[in-house]
């Protein structure tokens, strides 16, 4: 017995210590409890809401744009799209099948939808179909209870009704490629789209608005289980255009099969009322992605649908340069508006004969009917008296040979030469034959439609600097008046009579009757008029043989070798306010082709005007920034 | 007479009922609906799967831990070997022809349930070895040579059960068995020289691990080198007890868990759900409750006037002490990542079984405290 309570006794002891090195350890547990949960607490309350909580940005909805009346030309378009959440079908390839007995779903499709599915969780809703039409979208919700795991979602996909007709000056949006990444997480949000050429570009950050964001709480598979906060974001601005879109839809007809542009300004205030570029493309197949097929019928055709001719499309001006030069010569005084020169219809320098268009010449002409008639020789030797230098300057002056500013992206400067610049560029010097050139718009001068159109409206509001714009205001934007460039008259210091002259000039070349180039295109019209000025210009050289056994007529020719045919152009004659620059790529003469075509935009354009005033100040009130405008428009 | 009536086992099975220490079994009742709370959280606030299931095992598991409380010290005595030749055998059949599981084989399937020797191994163990060491005077354990037969009675399954491979359950066989040799007497020099040994041995050892045992140790030291893989357990374990801060989140507000970035958060994990939902003031209850239980499984240790009971009692509160110590050390990242469940708390049957069967042995030994036995298991002396 005293064995075992010596036994027992030692038992106690170890016993006892045993207990004690459990309790140390059950203190440090304590202990360890305490720093994680008191002392690191908000730290791993952070981590905790890092884990749990998802910050998903909400896409905000994209600015309209809207014509100058505000006709929406560009809108947000809702687009159904039918989508499958795999964990919610027992059998996917099954409920495929029967989807595909409701709507048609190319075998392209399905590949990427079984490939969606199987890259993502199951619980990820993947998308089968977009765009879908609404007998589609009731055909699906119909059949619902035989499509587990289908569902239709409503997106937002931008629409531009006018197609064609407003593509060049609107642009498109598309997918955002990986150079367009700034670090902004909207633009890498699947599906967001942003612009990416004309007003789309220019105002895309406008255009775009702000992106909102969802805080929701996500599992640890990423399965959002309910939406915690959300912040909608701003929706992007309305962008109002200064596009006229009933006269640019008309003229878009009017140039149909053409390659051609056409530019209308409004001369006292650098409105663009219509830009139109043609052949045209539709702006919304870039939207929905091209296919390959697509894409190189628009790279491979030879008139240039994706460029926008009206900015970027640089021509010799030919005939329509010839006010430069008659301004030009003015100026420096080597010529009187009565100063007269023969025409036998060439003149020669330096052993090489430079040829008038008439053969047999103009006989003696002065400064209005050089204009009137066109006459080469007269312009060969006032631009030989004036120098390529001080046309160059004059041309600079109305616009030409500079870029106009105007908002839209990948303008062309054109070119107007100086003897400096043949120096610089081609490392040669100047010749005076080329001087001749110039003078009738060919050689080494380049335009742009809307640089002939600006200058044709600086001639037609004697002189007043203009810059065009495509959009007035962009709505929700205090526009700071002083800077309105309308309201800024500054001139461009031509001599007013020199200008009244060259008016007069171009309202000859239509109006009168007998000796006009563009005779045949005079409004008829009763309280309409228009002045302008032909051009044809040449794109390949007429050799002396050819010359002399006929120059061969632009339709015998191969389209690419044709002339250009060209138009400028303002109305009414007195009090203008429209101008317009016609280029019809190798369309022929200017006074065949493009003048016609002048004249019945022009027409439409007065026609337009006087009903458009009345309709505005009554029935149609048209957004607030377009009636202040007018209005100040109206005082200037 | 009175020392006679001591002596003897003829208590009635009604007066046995009547000594067992009731508030003792109130404690594990009060643990385990603790845990039928949480594993209700664990389900969304669900009874299935989980809480019935256990709440029935837990029933059966009590029943069990009555009947062996009444049931004669003596007869677990006797039968001591028995049980542990048995227990053997049935670590040699799953090494045979065991179910693999979990990467490792651990299961002998017998149609409705499984078995798994190696949780059975921790009571007979303990038992084995307090008849060993109930026959030993205190000059027996001084003897260097006397130990080798109950060191072999620790070596033969923990190598079997390091073969399955389940490094845990080998720690607490081994843990469990130093405390019978600590609370038998053997001297405390020799702990310094197992203790020393095992450090030297450390490096050798390493060898022989498993890749992913190597892995969790590695993960142990550094869980932030790989915070998506091995590291990711224990990293969010500690960002749901630290979330949890004082307080909690609520009952069935815990984020972490019902949000599934805690993984087996119903069965190694539910101390940290149970951390995070009543925070630090929940943690140290439940910790407190664990006090309650050791302290008085250490009471009824201590009054036995048998040195069996004692050893069996010193034996089954380490084990409950470890299986707590273990899993809520590994799930505050204090130790490195092993398979132990929260006792009483976790789901699963074999655990709870386990603990049962170990707790009603230790009420045997309350119950029959008064008992003594012969050196050779006759009564008295």
């Amino acid at each position: 017995m005293y064995r075992d309570s010596e036994r027992h006794k030692l038992f106690t002891r170890r016993a006892l210590m045993l207990a004690g090195g459990k309790s140390v350890l059950m203190a440090a547990l304590i202990g360890r409890m305490y720093y994680l949960q008191v002392i690191e607490a908000d730290r791993y309350r952070t981590l905790a809401d890092e884990n749990r909580i998802n910050l998903r940005l909400l896409a905000p909805r994209r600015g309209r744009i809207v014509d100058r009346f505000g006709v929406p030309v560009a809108d947000n378009q809702q687009n159904y799209r039918v989508l499958l959440i795999s964990e919610n079908t027992r059998d996917i390839e099954y409920t495929l099948d029967v989807l595909a007995q409701i709507i048609s779903i190319s075998p392209a499709e399905r590949r990427r939808t079984i490939r969606g599915i199987k890259r993502n969780r199951s619980f990820v809703p993947v998308t089968i179909r977009e765009n879908l039409g609404w007998q589609e979208v009731s055909r699906i919700e119909v059949n619902a209870p035989d499509l587990p795991g289908i569902f239709i979602d409503v997106g937002q996909s931008r629409s531009y009704s006018y197609g064609a007709d407003t593509a060049h000056v609107l642009g498109y949006v598309a997918a955002v490629s990986a150079k367009e990444l700034t670090g902004d997480p909207l633009l890498e949000l699947p599906g967001f789209r942003i612009g990416k050429a004309g007003i789309e570009k220019v105002h895309d950050k406008v255009l775009r608005g702000s992106s909102g964001s969802s805080q929701v709480e996500v599992n640890a598979f990423g399965r959002v289980i309910r939406e915690l906060s959300r912040n909608e974001g701003q929706p992007g601005a309305e962008v109002a255009v200064t596009l006229d879109l009933g006269l640019q839809r008309i003229i878009s007809k009017r140039l149909e099969g053409k390659s051609a542009s056409v530019v209308v300004i409004d001369v006292r205030t650098g409105d663009i009322l219509s830009m139109v570029s043609t052949p045209g493309y539709d702006p919304n197949a870039f939207n929905r992605g091209l296919k390959t097929s697509e894409w190189k019928s628009l790279i491979s055709n030879p008139m240039s649908p994706l460029i926008n001719k009206s900015i970027a499309g640089r021509y010799p001006p030919g005939s329509t340069f010839k006010m430069v030069v008659l301004l030009a010569a003015l100026e420096k005084g080597v010529i009187t508006p009565s100063t007269k020169f023969f025409c036998s219809g060439y003149i020669e320098l330096g052993g090489s004969k430079f040829h008038c268009w008439k053969k047999h010449g103009h006989g003696k002409v002065d400064a209005k009917m050089a204009i009137t008639q066109s006459c080469d020789v007269y312009f060969y030797e006032i631009a030989k008296q004036t120098g390529i230098d001080r046309i160059s300057a004059m041309a600079n002056r109305l616009g030409l040979g500079v870029k106009t500013g105007i908002d839209l992206p990948g303008e062309k400067s054109g070119l107007t030469p100086t003897k400096k610049w043949k120096r610089g560029a081609l490392d040669q010097p100047w010749h005076q034959g080329e001087t001749l050139h110039a003078g009738i718009g060919q050689g080494y001068v380049l335009a742009t439609p809307l640089q002939l159109a600006v200058m044709t409206a600086h001639i037609a509001n004697g002189g007043i600097a203009i810059t065009p714009r495509l959009t007035k205001l962009v709505k929700k934007q205090i526009a700071d008046k002083k800077n309105d460039p309308a309201l800024l008259q500054k001139s461009l210091g031509i001599n007013k009579a020199h200008m009244k002259l060259v008016q007069e000039s171009m309202s000859e070349v239509v109006n009168n009757r007998v000796m006009g180039t563009a005779k045949r295109s005079r409004i008829k019209e009763l309280g309409m008029e228009m002045a302008g000025k032909t051009g044809t210009a040449q794109v390949r050289r007429i050799s002396k043989v050819e010359r002399d056994g006929g120059v061969i007529k632009n339709k015998d020719l191969p389209w690419k070798e044709r002339d250009h045919a060209l138009f400028v152009g303002f109305a009414p004659v007195h009090d203008p306010r429209y101008a317009i620059a016609v280029v019809v790529e190798h369309g022929g003469g200017g006074s065949s082709v493009a003048a016609p075509i002048a004249h019945d935009i022009l027409v439409e354009a007065q026609r337009r005007n006087s009903i458009g005033t009345s309709a505005d100040t009554t029935a149609n009130p048209g957004p607030v920034t377009m009636k202040e405008n007018l209005a100040k428009v109206g005082e200037g | 007479m009175s020392r006679n009536a001591l002596n003897t086992p003829d208590l009635t099975v009604g007066q046995k009922l009547l000594h067992i220490h009731w508030l003792f079994v109130i404690l594990l009742c009060l643990t385990a609906s603790i845990g039928l709370a949480m594993l209700y959280s664990a389900a969304n606030g669900n009874l299935d799967p989980w809480a019935s299931r256990q709440f029935a095992r837990f029933c059966v598991g009590a029943t069990v831990m009555i009947a062996i409380a009444i049931i004669d010290i003596k007869i677990w005595m006797r039968n001591a070997y028995l049980f542990y030749v048995i227990t053997l055998g049935l670590l040699v059949i799953v090494e045979v022809a065991g179910t693999v599981g979990m990467g490792a084989q651990r299961w002998l399937s017998f149609g409705y349930f499984n078995l798994q020797p190696s949780e059975l191994m921790k009571i007979s163990l303990v038992l084995a070895l307090a008849r060993y060491f109930h026959g030993a005077s205190i000059e027996d354990v001084s003897r260097p040579t006397y130990l080798i037969v109950p060191l072999l009675m620790i070596a033969l399954p923990s190598a079997l059960v390091l073969r399955q491979p389940d490094l845990g359950t080998t720690l607490l066989l081994v843990m469990a068995s130093g405390a019978i040799f600590f609370t038998a007497g053997v001297r405390m020099w020799k702990f310094g020289v197992v203790f020393v040994a095992a450090i030297g041995a450390m490096p050798v050892a390493w060898q022989f691990l498993h890749e992913y045992q190597k892995q969790r140790v590695l993960t142990f030291l550094n869980p932030e080198s790989d915070p998506l893989g091995s590291g990711y357990h224990i990293i969010q374990s500690k960002i749901a007890l630290g979330s949890g801060g004082v307080f909690g989140k609520g009952f069935m507000q815990g984020t972490q868990g019902h949000l599934r970035f805690l993984p087996e958060m119903q069965t190694d994990f539910i101390f940290t759900m149970l951390a995070e939902e009543f925070g630090m003031v929940g943690g140290v209850g439940l910790l407190t409750l664990y006090g309650l239980i050791l302290v008085y499984g250490f009471a009824m240790t201590l009054r036995s006037r048998n040195q069996f009971g004692r050893l069996v009692g010193a034996g089954i509160t380490t084990t409950f002490f470890l299986y707590v110590f273990i899993n809520i050390a590994m799930v505050m990242g204090l130790i490195p990542v092993v398979g132990v469940p929260l006792p009483l708390i976790s789901y699963g049957g074999t655990a709870m079984m386990t603990l049962l069967i170990g707790f009603g042995l230790l009420l045997s030994v309350w119950v029959h405290r008064d008992v003594m036995i012969g050196r050779r298991g006759g009564d008295g002396v």
